[in-house]
Protein backbone atom coordinates (compact mmCIF):
# COMPACT_ATOMS: atom_id res chain seq x y z
CA UNK A 1 0.00 0.00 0.00
CA UNK A 2 2.15 2.66 -1.23
CA UNK A 3 1.16 5.70 0.40
CA UNK A 4 -2.26 4.54 1.10
CA UNK A 5 -3.54 7.92 -0.58
CA UNK A 6 -1.97 7.43 -3.73
CA UNK A 7 -0.51 11.10 -3.57
CA UNK A 8 2.65 10.51 -5.06
CA UNK A 9 2.03 8.60 -7.88
CA UNK A 10 -0.92 11.43 -8.78
CA UNK A 11 1.91 13.82 -8.26
CA UNK A 12 4.50 12.03 -10.54
CA UNK A 13 2.10 11.22 -13.63
CA UNK A 14 0.77 15.15 -13.26
CA UNK A 15 4.32 16.49 -13.50
CA UNK A 16 5.10 13.76 -16.61
CA UNK A 17 2.13 14.76 -18.55
CA UNK A 18 2.83 18.55 -17.73
CA UNK A 19 6.70 18.51 -18.65
CA UNK A 20 6.73 15.93 -21.67
CA UNK A 21 2.80 15.30 -23.23
CA UNK A 22 2.24 18.83 -23.99
CA UNK A 23 5.28 19.98 -25.58
CA UNK A 24 5.31 15.98 -27.75
CA UNK A 25 1.56 15.75 -28.47
CA UNK A 26 -0.17 19.21 -27.98
CA UNK A 27 -2.66 20.38 -25.81
CA UNK A 28 -5.81 18.55 -26.87
CA UNK A 29 -3.66 15.09 -26.22
CA UNK A 30 -2.69 16.48 -22.30
CA UNK A 31 -6.34 16.96 -21.55
CA UNK A 32 -7.45 13.66 -23.20
CA UNK A 33 -4.37 12.19 -20.85
CA UNK A 34 -5.76 14.06 -17.75
CA UNK A 35 -8.96 13.00 -18.60
CA UNK A 36 -8.22 9.46 -18.81
CA UNK A 37 -5.89 9.03 -15.83
CA UNK A 38 -8.27 11.31 -13.73
CA UNK A 39 -11.45 8.32 -14.83
CA UNK A 40 -9.12 5.39 -14.24
CA UNK A 41 -8.47 6.76 -10.98
CA UNK A 42 -11.78 7.63 -10.19
CA UNK A 43 -13.05 4.01 -11.22
CA UNK A 44 -10.29 2.41 -9.11
CA UNK A 45 -11.33 4.53 -6.20
CA UNK A 46 -14.77 3.62 -6.77
CA UNK A 47 -13.98 -0.19 -6.68
CA UNK A 48 -11.69 -0.10 -3.56
CA UNK A 49 -15.19 1.17 -1.93
CA UNK A 50 -17.20 -2.00 -3.00
CA UNK A 51 -14.52 -4.24 -1.75
CA UNK A 52 -13.80 -2.40 1.67
CA UNK A 53 -16.91 -2.08 1.84
CA UNK A 54 -18.02 -5.61 2.11
CA UNK A 55 -15.06 -6.68 4.23
CA UNK A 56 -15.43 -6.67 8.13
CA UNK A 57 -14.99 -4.67 10.88
CA UNK A 58 -17.91 -2.32 9.92
CA UNK A 59 -17.50 0.77 11.22
CA UNK A 60 -21.38 1.66 12.60
CA UNK A 61 -20.87 4.20 14.93
CA UNK A 62 -19.13 6.52 12.71
CA UNK A 63 -22.08 5.89 9.72
CA UNK A 64 -24.37 6.95 12.17
CA UNK A 65 -22.11 9.94 13.43
CA UNK A 66 -21.32 10.77 9.56
CA UNK A 67 -25.04 10.50 8.80
CA UNK A 68 -25.73 13.11 11.33
CA UNK A 69 -23.20 15.22 10.53
CA UNK A 70 -23.75 14.94 6.45
CA UNK A 71 -27.56 14.47 6.75
CA UNK A 72 -29.02 16.26 9.68
CA UNK A 73 -26.79 19.47 9.39
CA UNK A 74 -27.66 20.05 5.85
CA UNK A 75 -32.10 20.04 6.99
CA UNK A 76 -31.85 23.70 7.51
CA UNK A 77 -30.57 24.87 4.27
CA UNK A 78 -32.49 22.10 2.24
CA UNK A 79 -35.90 23.00 4.18
CA UNK A 80 -35.09 26.51 3.28
CA UNK A 81 -34.11 25.85 -0.04
CA UNK A 82 -37.49 23.76 -0.88
CA UNK A 83 -39.62 25.78 0.41
CA UNK A 84 -38.35 28.94 -1.75
CA UNK A 85 -38.18 26.79 -4.72
CA UNK A 86 -41.61 25.81 -4.00
CA UNK A 87 -43.08 29.00 -3.41
CA UNK A 88 -41.75 30.49 -6.26
CA UNK A 89 -41.88 27.90 -8.96
CA UNK A 90 -45.87 28.80 -8.04
CA UNK A 91 -45.52 32.21 -8.43
CA UNK A 92 -44.02 31.81 -11.78
CA UNK A 93 -45.89 29.44 -13.23
CA UNK A 94 -49.56 30.99 -12.57
CA UNK A 95 -49.87 33.93 -15.22
CA UNK A 96 -49.00 31.22 -17.90
CA UNK A 97 -51.39 28.63 -17.13
CA UNK A 98 -53.81 31.48 -16.39
CA UNK A 99 -53.58 32.61 -20.04
CA UNK A 100 -54.92 29.33 -20.65
CA UNK A 101 -57.32 29.61 -17.59
CA UNK A 102 -55.72 26.40 -16.17
CA UNK A 103 -54.63 27.69 -12.84
CA UNK A 104 -56.92 24.81 -11.23
CA UNK A 105 -53.81 22.51 -12.82
CA UNK A 106 -51.38 25.07 -10.86
CA UNK A 107 -51.15 22.32 -7.70
CA UNK A 108 -50.36 19.52 -9.84
CA UNK A 109 -47.92 20.73 -12.01
CA UNK A 110 -45.81 22.13 -9.44
CA UNK A 111 -46.03 18.88 -8.11
CA UNK A 112 -44.82 16.80 -10.78
CA UNK A 113 -42.38 19.58 -11.40
CA UNK A 114 -41.10 19.51 -7.72
CA UNK A 115 -41.15 15.15 -7.04
CA UNK A 116 -40.16 14.64 -10.78
CA UNK A 117 -37.33 17.06 -11.45
CA UNK A 118 -36.45 20.47 -9.30
CA UNK A 119 -36.58 18.86 -5.86
CA UNK A 120 -33.94 16.02 -6.31
CA UNK A 121 -31.77 18.02 -9.07
CA UNK A 122 -31.86 21.65 -6.58
CA UNK A 123 -31.63 19.54 -3.23
CA UNK A 124 -28.70 17.18 -4.72
CA UNK A 125 -26.97 20.57 -5.89
CA UNK A 126 -27.39 22.23 -2.82
CA UNK A 127 -25.96 18.85 -0.60
CA UNK A 128 -22.87 18.58 -3.17
CA UNK A 129 -22.15 22.50 -1.74
CA UNK A 130 -22.06 21.67 1.48
CA UNK A 131 -21.74 18.15 2.08
CA UNK A 132 -19.50 17.23 -0.75
CA UNK A 133 -17.06 20.27 -0.18
CA UNK A 134 -17.17 19.76 3.18
CA UNK A 135 -16.12 15.92 2.97
CA UNK A 136 -13.39 17.14 -0.08
CA UNK A 137 -11.59 19.81 2.51
CA UNK A 138 -11.92 17.53 5.82
CA UNK A 139 -10.12 14.85 3.52
CA UNK A 140 -7.79 17.11 2.63
CA UNK A 141 -6.68 18.99 4.89
CA UNK A 142 -6.22 15.11 7.00
CA UNK A 143 -4.04 14.41 4.58
CA UNK A 144 -1.81 17.33 4.71
CA UNK A 145 -1.67 17.29 8.46
CA UNK A 146 -0.68 13.49 7.85
CA UNK A 147 -3.92 12.17 10.11
CA UNK A 148 -4.76 9.30 7.77
CA UNK A 149 -1.54 8.33 7.51
CA UNK A 150 -1.07 8.31 11.79
CA UNK A 151 -4.64 6.29 11.27
CA UNK A 152 -2.73 3.72 9.25
CA UNK A 153 -0.02 3.39 11.54
CA UNK A 154 -2.43 3.07 15.00
CA UNK A 155 -3.99 -0.03 12.81
CA UNK A 156 -6.85 1.81 11.38
CA UNK A 157 -8.04 0.79 8.11
CA UNK A 158 -8.40 4.80 6.88
CA UNK A 159 -10.19 4.12 3.57
CA UNK A 160 -12.90 1.85 5.52
CA UNK A 161 -12.94 4.52 8.56
CA UNK A 162 -13.17 7.81 6.60
CA UNK A 163 -14.36 6.95 3.11
CA UNK A 164 -17.05 4.20 3.11
CA UNK A 165 -18.38 5.80 6.44
CA UNK A 166 -19.01 9.12 4.53
CA UNK A 167 -20.27 7.64 1.22
CA UNK A 168 -22.71 5.65 2.75
CA UNK A 169 -23.91 8.38 4.94
CA UNK A 170 -24.23 10.67 1.68
CA UNK A 171 -26.10 7.94 -0.51
CA UNK A 172 -28.54 7.08 2.77
CA UNK A 173 -29.38 11.04 3.93
CA UNK A 174 -29.75 12.62 0.08
CA UNK A 175 -32.47 10.65 -0.38
CA UNK A 176 -34.52 11.49 2.99
CA UNK A 177 -33.28 14.71 2.75
CA UNK A 178 -35.32 15.26 -0.85
CA UNK A 179 -38.30 13.57 0.64
CA UNK A 180 -38.63 16.44 3.19
CA UNK A 181 -37.15 18.86 0.91
CA UNK A 182 -40.32 18.01 -1.59
CA UNK A 183 -42.35 17.69 1.58
CA UNK A 184 -41.44 21.62 2.33
CA UNK A 185 -41.68 22.82 -1.55
CA UNK A 186 -45.33 21.64 -1.89
CA UNK A 187 -45.99 23.92 1.51
CA UNK A 188 -44.52 26.49 0.04
CA UNK A 189 -46.29 26.07 -3.47
CA UNK A 190 -49.63 26.58 -1.17
CA UNK A 191 -48.51 29.55 0.66
CA UNK A 192 -47.52 30.87 -2.58
CA UNK A 193 -51.43 29.47 -3.95
CA UNK A 194 -52.75 31.45 -0.94
CA UNK A 195 -51.54 34.85 -1.94
CA UNK A 196 -53.98 35.00 -4.77
CA UNK A 197 -56.81 32.08 -3.73
CA UNK A 198 -57.85 30.39 -0.98
CA UNK A 199 -57.43 27.13 -1.25
CA UNK A 200 -57.88 24.63 2.09
CA UNK A 201 -54.79 22.33 3.05
CA UNK A 202 -56.91 19.01 2.46
CA UNK A 203 -58.50 20.23 -1.09
CA UNK A 204 -54.41 21.50 -1.95
CA UNK A 205 -52.80 17.89 -1.11
CA UNK A 206 -55.98 16.16 -2.22
CA UNK A 207 -55.31 17.93 -5.70
CA UNK A 208 -51.60 17.02 -5.71
CA UNK A 209 -52.23 13.35 -4.77
CA UNK A 210 -54.77 12.62 -7.09
CA UNK A 211 -52.22 13.95 -9.87
CA UNK A 212 -48.91 11.81 -8.49
CA UNK A 213 -48.49 8.15 -9.43
CA UNK A 214 -45.76 5.70 -9.12
CA UNK A 215 -43.65 6.53 -12.04
CA UNK A 216 -43.20 9.94 -10.76
CA UNK A 217 -41.97 8.91 -7.35
CA UNK A 218 -40.29 6.30 -7.56
CA UNK A 219 -37.57 6.98 -10.37
CA UNK A 220 -36.93 10.39 -8.16
CA UNK A 221 -36.16 8.55 -5.24
CA UNK A 222 -33.86 5.58 -7.34
CA UNK A 223 -31.73 8.85 -9.16
CA UNK A 224 -31.47 10.43 -5.71
CA UNK A 225 -29.64 7.30 -4.13
CA UNK A 226 -27.19 7.51 -7.03
CA UNK A 227 -26.78 11.26 -6.44
CA UNK A 228 -26.14 10.66 -2.75
CA UNK A 229 -23.20 8.42 -3.58
CA UNK A 230 -21.84 10.53 -6.41
CA UNK A 231 -21.58 13.31 -4.88
CA UNK A 232 -20.17 11.22 -1.60
CA UNK A 233 -17.52 9.55 -3.61
CA UNK A 234 -16.52 12.41 -5.72
CA UNK A 235 -15.68 14.83 -2.16
CA UNK A 236 -13.80 11.68 -0.64
CA UNK A 237 -11.90 10.81 -4.02
CA UNK A 238 -11.25 14.34 -4.01
CA UNK A 239 -10.20 15.10 -0.32
CA UNK A 240 -8.71 11.57 -0.04
CA UNK A 241 -6.13 11.57 -3.03
CA UNK A 242 -5.41 15.44 -2.75
CA UNK A 243 -2.08 16.61 -3.52
CA UNK A 244 -0.22 17.47 -0.10
CA UNK A 245 0.03 21.48 1.25
CA UNK A 246 -2.68 23.78 1.94
CA UNK A 247 -3.37 24.86 -1.81
CA UNK A 248 -4.73 21.37 -1.78
CA UNK A 249 -7.16 21.67 0.46
CA UNK A 250 -8.97 24.69 -1.27
CA UNK A 251 -8.65 22.79 -4.74
CA UNK A 252 -10.43 20.05 -3.18
CA UNK A 253 -12.81 21.27 -1.62
CA UNK A 254 -13.85 22.97 -4.71
CA UNK A 255 -13.43 20.30 -7.43
CA UNK A 256 -15.72 18.16 -4.84
CA UNK A 257 -18.51 20.73 -6.07
CA UNK A 258 -17.47 20.73 -9.67
CA UNK A 259 -17.87 17.14 -10.28
CA UNK A 260 -20.45 16.48 -8.56
CA UNK A 261 -22.83 18.70 -9.56
CA UNK A 262 -21.59 17.94 -13.24
CA UNK A 263 -22.51 14.51 -12.15
CA UNK A 264 -25.80 15.22 -10.77
CA UNK A 265 -26.69 16.44 -14.13
CA UNK A 266 -25.07 13.95 -16.05
CA UNK A 267 -26.68 11.19 -13.77
CA UNK A 268 -30.31 12.99 -14.16
CA UNK A 269 -29.28 13.03 -17.51
CA UNK A 270 -29.20 9.19 -17.78
CA UNK A 271 -32.21 8.52 -15.00
CA UNK A 272 -34.46 10.64 -17.56
CA UNK A 273 -33.56 8.61 -20.71
CA UNK A 274 -34.31 5.21 -19.04
CA UNK A 275 -37.51 6.60 -17.34
CA UNK A 276 -38.71 7.56 -20.72
CA UNK A 277 -37.84 4.24 -21.86
CA UNK A 278 -40.20 2.52 -19.32
CA UNK A 279 -42.83 5.17 -20.03
CA UNK A 280 -43.16 4.45 -23.17
CA UNK B 1 13.07 10.21 36.38
CA UNK B 2 14.56 13.52 34.48
CA UNK B 3 17.66 12.74 31.64
CA UNK B 4 19.97 15.52 31.54
CA UNK B 5 22.29 16.86 28.77
CA UNK B 6 25.29 15.82 30.09
CA UNK B 7 23.93 11.84 30.82
CA UNK B 8 25.76 9.67 28.27
CA UNK B 9 23.39 7.20 26.78
CA UNK B 10 24.13 3.60 26.47
CA UNK B 11 27.30 2.28 24.83
CA UNK B 12 26.98 1.04 21.57
CA UNK B 13 28.91 -1.93 21.96
CA UNK B 14 26.84 -3.13 24.90
CA UNK B 15 23.95 -3.04 22.69
CA UNK B 16 25.41 -4.82 19.65
CA UNK B 17 25.47 -8.11 21.93
CA UNK B 18 21.26 -7.87 22.15
CA UNK B 19 18.76 -8.97 19.47
CA UNK B 20 18.48 -7.78 16.21
CA UNK B 21 15.08 -5.57 15.90
CA UNK B 22 15.53 -4.14 12.82
CA UNK B 23 17.82 -4.82 9.32
CA UNK B 24 18.18 -3.86 6.11
CA UNK B 25 19.84 -4.99 3.19
CA UNK B 26 20.23 -3.39 -0.13
CA UNK B 27 17.38 -1.04 0.11
CA UNK B 28 15.73 1.12 -2.51
CA UNK B 29 13.04 3.80 -3.00
CA UNK B 30 12.24 5.55 -5.89
CA UNK B 31 9.87 8.23 -6.67
CA UNK B 32 9.25 8.19 -10.57
CA UNK B 33 13.32 9.54 -11.60
CA UNK B 34 13.52 10.25 -8.16
CA UNK B 35 16.11 7.54 -6.32
CA UNK B 36 15.69 8.53 -2.68
CA UNK B 37 17.37 5.46 -0.93
CA UNK B 38 19.89 4.08 -3.61
CA UNK B 39 21.16 1.00 -1.22
CA UNK B 40 21.05 1.29 2.48
CA UNK B 41 22.17 -1.49 4.77
CA UNK B 42 21.83 -1.26 8.11
CA UNK B 43 21.16 -3.11 11.83
CA UNK B 44 18.87 -1.82 14.80
CA UNK B 45 20.00 -3.74 18.32
CA UNK B 46 17.05 -3.83 20.80
CA UNK B 47 17.09 -1.13 23.26
CA UNK B 48 19.37 0.90 20.69
CA UNK B 49 18.51 5.20 19.85
CA UNK B 50 19.56 5.91 16.07
CA UNK B 51 19.54 9.24 15.29
CA UNK B 52 19.38 9.68 11.35
CA UNK B 53 20.71 13.06 10.28
CA UNK B 54 21.10 14.23 7.22
CA UNK B 55 20.33 17.16 4.44
CA UNK B 56 16.56 17.77 3.62
CA UNK B 57 15.13 15.46 1.08
CA UNK B 58 17.78 12.75 1.34
CA UNK B 59 15.30 10.35 2.51
CA UNK B 60 15.26 9.96 5.99
CA UNK B 61 11.69 10.63 6.01
CA UNK B 62 11.16 7.80 3.43
CA UNK B 63 13.09 5.43 5.59
CA UNK B 64 11.06 5.42 8.68
CA UNK B 65 7.86 5.66 6.39
CA UNK B 66 9.30 2.27 4.64
CA UNK B 67 9.54 0.79 8.02
CA UNK B 68 6.17 1.47 9.39
CA UNK B 69 4.78 0.54 6.05
CA UNK B 70 3.39 3.68 5.00
CA UNK B 71 5.51 3.60 1.68
CA UNK B 72 6.70 0.23 0.30
CA UNK B 73 10.56 -0.80 -0.92
CA UNK B 74 11.08 -1.13 -4.18
CA UNK B 75 14.43 -3.62 -3.66
CA UNK B 76 15.84 -5.06 -0.78
CA UNK B 77 15.32 -6.70 2.25
CA UNK B 78 13.62 -5.26 5.26
CA UNK B 79 13.43 -7.50 8.36
CA UNK B 80 11.60 -6.01 11.74
CA UNK B 81 11.27 -8.41 14.86
CA UNK B 82 13.03 -11.56 12.91
CA UNK B 83 10.15 -11.46 10.08
CA UNK B 84 11.08 -10.55 6.37
CA UNK B 85 8.50 -8.27 5.48
CA UNK B 86 8.34 -8.85 1.55
CA UNK B 87 7.40 -12.41 3.28
CA UNK B 88 4.43 -11.78 5.07
CA UNK B 89 0.57 -11.58 4.31
CA UNK B 90 -1.30 -8.39 4.66
CA UNK B 91 -2.76 -9.77 8.47
CA UNK B 92 0.52 -10.87 9.58
CA UNK B 93 2.09 -7.43 8.16
CA UNK B 94 -0.13 -5.01 10.24
CA UNK B 95 0.24 -7.17 13.58
CA UNK B 96 3.96 -5.86 12.98
CA UNK B 97 2.88 -2.62 12.38
CA UNK B 98 1.04 -2.66 15.56
CA UNK B 99 4.30 -3.06 17.33
CA UNK B 100 6.27 -0.20 15.97
CA UNK B 101 4.78 3.86 17.23
CA UNK B 102 5.58 6.55 14.89
CA UNK B 103 6.00 10.22 16.18
CA UNK B 104 4.82 12.73 12.62
CA UNK B 105 6.81 15.66 12.47
CA UNK B 106 3.41 17.59 13.05
CA UNK B 107 2.26 15.23 15.54
CA UNK B 108 -0.98 14.40 13.58
CA UNK B 109 -3.47 14.88 16.22
CA UNK B 110 -7.01 14.42 14.75
CA UNK B 111 -8.79 18.06 14.79
CA UNK B 112 -12.05 16.91 15.14
CA UNK B 113 -11.70 15.10 18.93
CA UNK B 114 -10.39 15.95 21.72
CA UNK B 115 -7.68 15.47 23.67
CA UNK B 116 -9.29 12.06 25.64
CA UNK B 117 -10.49 11.23 22.21
CA UNK B 118 -7.57 11.45 20.31
CA UNK B 119 -5.79 8.82 23.00
CA UNK B 120 -9.02 6.59 23.29
CA UNK B 121 -9.03 6.17 19.48
CA UNK B 122 -6.19 3.85 19.04
CA UNK B 123 -7.03 2.08 22.28
CA UNK B 124 -10.63 1.36 20.58
CA UNK B 125 -8.85 0.32 17.33
CA UNK B 126 -6.27 -1.85 18.67
CA UNK B 127 -8.49 -3.41 21.97
CA UNK B 128 -12.07 -3.62 20.51
CA UNK B 129 -12.69 -5.25 24.49
CA UNK B 130 -11.47 -2.86 26.25
CA UNK B 131 -13.51 -1.23 29.57
CA UNK B 132 -14.39 1.79 29.96
CA UNK B 133 -12.58 1.99 33.22
CA UNK B 134 -9.71 0.75 31.59
CA UNK B 135 -9.17 2.97 28.79
CA UNK B 136 -9.51 5.92 31.68
CA UNK B 137 -6.90 4.26 33.38
CA UNK B 138 -4.55 4.20 30.22
CA UNK B 139 -5.58 7.42 29.15
CA UNK B 140 -4.88 9.28 32.53
CA UNK B 141 -1.35 7.66 32.89
CA UNK B 142 -0.16 8.24 29.36
CA UNK B 143 -0.95 11.93 29.72
CA UNK B 144 0.72 12.03 33.38
CA UNK B 145 3.45 10.46 31.67
CA UNK B 146 3.81 13.23 29.03
CA UNK B 147 2.95 15.84 31.93
CA UNK B 148 -0.67 16.65 30.02
CA UNK B 149 -3.07 15.78 32.87
CA UNK B 150 -4.66 19.04 32.84
CA UNK B 151 -5.71 19.18 28.85
CA UNK B 152 -7.97 15.54 28.94
CA UNK B 153 -10.89 17.61 27.50
CA UNK B 154 -8.79 20.27 25.95
CA UNK B 155 -9.14 20.05 21.92
CA UNK B 156 -5.39 19.54 19.83
CA UNK B 157 -6.13 23.42 18.78
CA UNK B 158 -6.00 24.55 22.19
CA UNK B 159 -2.71 23.36 22.54
CA UNK B 160 0.87 24.50 22.04
CA UNK B 161 3.25 23.15 19.60
CA UNK B 162 4.97 21.33 22.43
CA UNK B 163 1.82 20.18 24.08
CA UNK B 164 1.13 18.50 20.56
CA UNK B 165 4.11 17.23 20.52
CA UNK B 166 4.04 15.70 24.05
CA UNK B 167 0.71 14.36 22.84
CA UNK B 168 1.41 12.93 19.87
CA UNK B 169 3.75 10.95 21.67
CA UNK B 170 1.40 9.98 24.55
CA UNK B 171 -1.00 8.69 21.63
CA UNK B 172 1.77 6.60 20.05
CA UNK B 173 3.16 5.34 23.14
CA UNK B 174 -0.17 4.32 24.54
CA UNK B 175 0.00 1.01 22.79
CA UNK B 176 3.40 0.36 24.04
CA UNK B 177 5.05 -0.20 20.72
CA UNK B 178 8.15 -2.44 20.51
CA UNK B 179 9.93 0.17 18.22
CA UNK B 180 9.24 3.75 18.21
CA UNK B 181 10.43 5.93 15.40
CA UNK B 182 10.52 9.96 15.55
CA UNK B 183 9.94 12.33 12.44
CA UNK B 184 11.49 15.26 13.83
CA UNK B 185 10.45 15.28 17.00
CA UNK B 186 11.77 19.05 17.86
CA UNK B 187 11.51 21.05 14.81
CA UNK B 188 9.31 24.21 14.97
CA UNK B 189 9.63 24.16 18.63
CA UNK B 190 12.09 26.69 21.31
CA UNK B 191 15.23 25.21 22.28
CA UNK B 192 13.86 24.84 25.78
CA UNK B 193 10.69 22.61 24.63
CA UNK B 194 13.46 21.07 22.06
CA UNK B 195 15.10 19.80 24.81
CA UNK B 196 12.04 18.31 27.28
CA UNK B 197 10.80 16.85 24.10
CA UNK B 198 14.40 14.92 23.81
CA UNK B 199 14.48 14.28 27.93
CA UNK B 200 10.88 12.79 27.39
CA UNK B 201 12.42 10.47 24.67
CA UNK B 202 15.07 9.19 26.57
CA UNK B 203 12.70 8.61 29.60
CA UNK B 204 9.87 6.52 27.48
CA UNK B 205 13.31 4.55 26.42
CA UNK B 206 14.16 4.03 29.86
CA UNK B 207 10.75 3.42 30.70
CA UNK B 208 9.16 0.86 28.51
CA UNK B 209 12.70 -0.27 26.61
CA UNK B 210 11.82 0.57 23.75
CA UNK B 211 13.98 0.50 20.09
CA UNK B 212 14.00 4.24 18.67
CA UNK B 213 15.21 5.72 15.45
CA UNK B 214 14.78 9.41 15.49
CA UNK B 215 15.15 11.69 12.20
CA UNK B 216 16.04 15.04 13.23
CA UNK B 217 18.14 18.30 12.04
CA UNK B 218 18.57 19.31 15.94
CA UNK B 219 21.82 18.52 17.28
CA UNK B 220 21.09 19.22 21.16
CA UNK B 221 18.17 16.36 20.34
CA UNK B 222 20.82 14.11 18.75
CA UNK B 223 23.61 14.93 21.63
CA UNK B 224 21.10 13.90 24.21
CA UNK B 225 19.68 10.58 22.71
CA UNK B 226 21.85 9.00 20.27
CA UNK B 227 23.28 6.05 20.82
CA UNK B 228 24.98 6.00 17.40
CA UNK B 229 24.39 8.54 14.71
CA UNK B 230 23.57 7.37 11.01
CA UNK B 231 24.09 10.19 8.46
CA UNK B 232 22.47 10.37 5.12
CA UNK B 233 23.66 11.13 1.88
CA UNK B 234 22.47 10.90 -1.80
CA UNK B 235 20.52 7.74 -0.66
CA UNK B 236 23.41 5.77 0.88
CA UNK B 237 24.49 6.07 4.34
CA UNK B 238 27.83 8.62 4.27
CA UNK B 239 28.92 7.82 8.11
CA UNK B 240 27.93 6.10 11.25
CA UNK B 241 29.68 6.38 14.73
CA UNK B 242 28.58 7.34 17.93
CA UNK B 243 28.12 11.40 18.58
CA UNK B 244 31.93 12.18 20.00
CA UNK B 245 33.82 9.83 17.00
CA UNK B 246 31.01 11.79 14.14
CA UNK B 247 31.86 15.35 15.55
CA UNK B 248 35.48 14.49 15.28
CA UNK B 249 35.14 13.20 11.62
CA UNK B 250 37.73 13.50 8.85
CA UNK B 251 34.87 14.04 6.56
CA UNK B 252 34.18 18.24 6.59
CA UNK B 253 30.73 17.22 5.12
CA UNK B 254 29.98 14.89 7.79
CA UNK B 255 31.81 17.35 10.59
CA UNK B 256 29.92 20.43 9.08
CA UNK B 257 26.45 18.82 10.75
CA UNK B 258 28.17 19.26 14.48
CA UNK B 259 29.03 22.80 14.41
Amino acid sequence: MDNDTGTDSTTTEASALKTGEVESHGFSAYIFNALFIEVASLTTFTLRFFKELLRPPYEFGELIKQSFLIGYKSLPLIGITGFIIGLVLTIQSRPTLAKFGATSWLPAMVAVSIIREIGPVISALIFAGKAGSGIGAELASMNVTEQIDAMQVSGTNPFKYLVVTRVLAATVTLPILIIFSDAIGLMGSFVAVNLKDHVSVSLYFSLIFQSLDFNDVFPALIKSVFFGFAIGMIGCYKGYTSNKGTEGVGKAANAAVVFASLMVFIIDMIAVQITSLFQG
Amino acid sequence: MRIEANETPVKQETLHSSPVVIEMEHLKKSFGKNHVLRDINFKVYEGENIVVLGKSGTGKSVLIKCIVGLLDIDDGKLVILGKNVADLKERELIEIHKKIGFLFQSAALYDSMSVRENLEFPLKRQLPVISNDAMELLVVEALKNVGLSDAIELSPSELSGGMRKRLGLARTLILKPEIMLYDEPTTGLDPITSKEISNLIMEVQKKNKTTSIIITHDIECAKLTANRIIVIKDGVFAAEGSFAELEKSADDWVRSFFE
